[in-house]
């Protein structure tokens, strides 16, 4: 069947058809490949063009049962269908006792996805990233052959397809680290910080001491309040922390989406509604509090209380620029928000979190340092922009990441990506007739 | 790919030598690195343009390109997609001829015809299928508020631009569900090569202004622009006067 499919951020649409199938008919798949590829697609939470192959199929998350056993050293390790969605593991986890090691800022992103952008959560600068966490990983490339790859077994495989963003192949399933935990609330302690200078003195002095971390940055304020924030760091909230209803049911798996956005309301983030919001948003926070418990989907997943969020942008759709820099680049944020105050634009809180060191995914986007993420309404006006800002990243030795890009150009991308020829150079060996194929693919000529 | 500010990677211009196209490819060299297929006549125009989109960094490929030879159309956009995708295609050829002899002369009547009718038909064809074939890709044509309602001064123009209006209009809709995105774009009196010598018309533009409402309505989206934006409000004034008055407006 054609579909129209986009990204989370609801730009560029382009056709492909669409193919439901189970893990065993995908080397039969690979066969009948068309001219123009195939590309796996998870919940098409990547804000770009990642899991959209025009004019291509698009094959349709791979469901299948999911399973936890011991290691011999006692770890819980935890064998999951790739179109497995984090939301459905972390209930399964959780009727265990277990938690994901690696969450993004939504549970609706599945396994694959999560692999192929090797996505990182607010406990990156501890635990790495969600390739870090893997045991080993099941993929169908080209071929047609189905390979277990791990980071020991083959090294350069594996770490092509953490954070290959589905070009290696199809990734059917994964094994990776569970995380024991006491309950499913964390206990959060929150401080307001009036600018970017001590919010970077704060993270750097206190993160280590917490198992999550994440500032939450109001873009437009200005001046001496530039980067004015709201920390919020946290930890698994042990059996005797837990008082009232968290203590009455401590595994409290999260529940679907509260509130729906049925349709696409006309220009809604504006300036003015950004402003009044953000202005709420910090005055309503407390100064400094500690210990609050909340549950995992309050202090993860905010976003997931209402459903098909991404349509307040309206029929433009959003565009999300997420940066990387090194630890001692810090001066890079506070320009880049300086940039983005000084143009004016309508950005809900941005996101700042301190990352660990990376790994040797060839494309894996964390590196040890200071990560910025912010959404704004798409506008051809933002290209120049953007363009600024592109080149404050390449100059500070950054990146951005992929799974939010949707305006890169190759050259750009080469320039951030030291390891990009390498994988290119993979790919050709791996998959010489080009059956793997994605829009970004193309965008990017990987 | 066009990305998600509505910036191409590549575009093709058939009549790439008219003003407007031109003006087009400058901006889109402005936001990147961008390959430019320029399908016109061979000759010292074509050259010129070459060179001068050459200089704003476009990766330049010219092939021939004749608006009347239509069985050459469906080889001519396959060649021009053998470099990669075509993210943005600009139909931008079309004559305006004298208008009484384009009436009058047979020979000048019919060769109107092909140019502004039968030659967007030709490559507004075999341009669908290339966009059937890549899943995605942004067809403009240049159209003009002549067509929106055919007047007795220049009715063979008008003409021809309505019955082409009407065909990309279509297959706009036809093109969707294939990923396929057509823009319409109805300028008023453009001051370019073509009209140089005529008296403009109120609500006269210049390429650059076209330029600009091309690209943004690629970006946006959308099927249908006028530039001037305030022509839209004239013309839908004007297509709704009764015929005998119509008859003695100065248009
Ligand atoms: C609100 C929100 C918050 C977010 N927060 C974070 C965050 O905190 N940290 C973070 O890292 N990311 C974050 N993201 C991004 C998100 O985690 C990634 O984009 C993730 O890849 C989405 O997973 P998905 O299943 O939706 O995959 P899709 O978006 O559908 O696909 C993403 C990529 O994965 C590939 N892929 C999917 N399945 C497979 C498979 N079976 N085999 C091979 N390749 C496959 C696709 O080809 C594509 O390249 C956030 C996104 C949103 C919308």
């Amino acid at each position: 069947m054609t579909s129209l499919l986009s990204g989370w951020g609801r730009t560029a649409p382009t056709a492909a058809t669409l193919v439901e199938a189970g893990a065993s008919d995908v080397p039969a798949l690979l066969r009948q490949a068309i001219a123009r590829g195939v590309i796996a697609r998870g919940l098409g939470r990547s804000y770009g063009d990642a899991a959209q192959n025009a004019g291509g199929t698009v094959l349709a998350p791979l469901t299948g049962p999911t399973t936890v056993a011991r290691a011999a050293d006692g770890t819980p390790l935890v064998t999951v269908a790739a179109g497995t969605s984090l939301h459905d593991l972390m209930a399964t986890l959780l009727a265990q006792r277990l938690f994901v090691p690696v969450t993004p800022g939504t549970r609706y992103v599945t396994v694959g996805g999560a692999i192929a952008a090797d996505i990182h959560g607010k406990n990156n600068h501890r635990d790495g990233s969600f390739g870090d966490q893997l045991v080993s990983l099941d993929l169908v490339t080209a071929d047609g052959r189905l390979r277990t790859v791990g980071p020991e077994s083959d090294p350069a495989l594996f770490w092509a397809t953490v954070g290959g963003m589905g070009l290696t192949g199809v990734i059917t399933a994964a094994t990776l680290r569970a995380l024991p935990v006491e309950s499913a609330y964390v206990a959060v302690d929150t401080e307001r910080v009036p600018g970017i200078n001590e919010l970077v003195d704060r993270m750097r002095a206190g993160d280590d001491a917490y198992h999550y971390s994440v500032a939450w940055i109001d873009t437009l304020a200005r001046g001496r309040s530039l980067g004015r924030a709201v920390l919020t760091r946290a930890d698994h909230a042990t059996a005797d922390q837990l008082r009232g209803p968290a203590a009455r049911d401590p595994w409290a798996a999260p529940r679907g989406p509260r509130i729906a956005v049925p349709f696409t309301p006309p220009g809604l983030v504006t300036r003015p509604t950004v402003r009044a919001f953000n202005e709420v948003w910090f005055r309503k926070a407390p100064r400094h509090r500690v210990g609050e418990l909340q549950s995992i989907a309050a202090y993860f997943h905010p976003l997931d209380a209402v459903d098909d969020w991404n349509r307040l942008y309206g029929r433009r759709g959003m565009v999300q620029y997420q940066l990387v820099v090194p630890d001692d680049a810090e001066s890079a944020v506070t320009e880049a928000l300086r940039v983005l105050a000084d143009a004016g634009r309508p950005s809900f809180l941005a996101v700042l979190k301190r990352f660990g060191p990376g790994n040797p995914g060839l494309l894996s986007f964390p590196m040890r340092g200071w990560t910025l993420a912010l959404d704004l309404p798409a506008s051809p006006a933002l290209g120049p922009m953007f363009r600024t800002l592109d080149a404050l990243v390449l100059e500070a030795g950054g990146r951005l990441y992929l799974a939010k890009d949707s305006r890169l150009s190759p050259e750009t991308f080469d320039a951030m990506y030291e390891q990009a020829d390498d994988f290119r150079k993979l790919r050709r060996d791996l998959d010489p007739a080009g059956v793997f194929q994605s829009d970004l693919g193309r965008r990017l000529q990987l | 790919m066009l990305n998600a500010l509505g910036e191409p990677q590549s575009l093709l211009l058939l009549g790439g030598t008219s003003d407007i196209a031109l003006a087009v490819a400058a901006r889109y060299a402005e936001s990147g690195p961008l390959r430019v297929v320029l399908a016109a006549r061979p000759g010292p125009r074509r050259t010129e343009a070459v060179t001068r989109l050459s200089a704003l960094g476009a990766v330049v490929e010219a092939l021939d390109f004749e608006a009347t030879d239509t069985a050459s159309h469906p080889a001519l956009v396959e060649q021009a997609a053998s470099g990669g995708d075509l993210d943005v295609v600009l139909v931008a050829f079309g004559v305006l001829g004298d208008e009484e002899q384009a009436w009058q002369d047979h020979d000048a009547a019919v060769r109107l015809a092909q140019v502004n009718y039968v030659g967007p038909v030709s490559v507004g064809t075999a341009l669908a299928a290339q966009v059937r074939r890549q899943g995605h890709g942004v067809i403009v044509f240049l159209s003009s508020v002549a067509g929106e309602r055919v007047r007795r001064s220049n009715f063979a123009y008008g003409a021809s631009k309505a019955g082409a209006d009407g065909f990309y209009l279509g297959l706009g809709e036809a093109l969707r569900e294939h990923g396929g995105h057509v823009l319409v774009v109805r300028p008023g009196f453009v001051h370019t090569k073509m009209t140089e010598g005529r008296d403009a018309a109120p609500l006269s533009v210049g390429p650059d202004e076209v330029a600009e409402a091309v690209v943004a309505g690629v970006a946006d989206r959308k099927e249908l622009v006028w530039v001037p934006a305030a022509l839209r409000v004239v013309m839908s004034g004007l297509r709704h006067v009764p015929r005998p008055l119509f008859r003695r407006l100065p248009l």
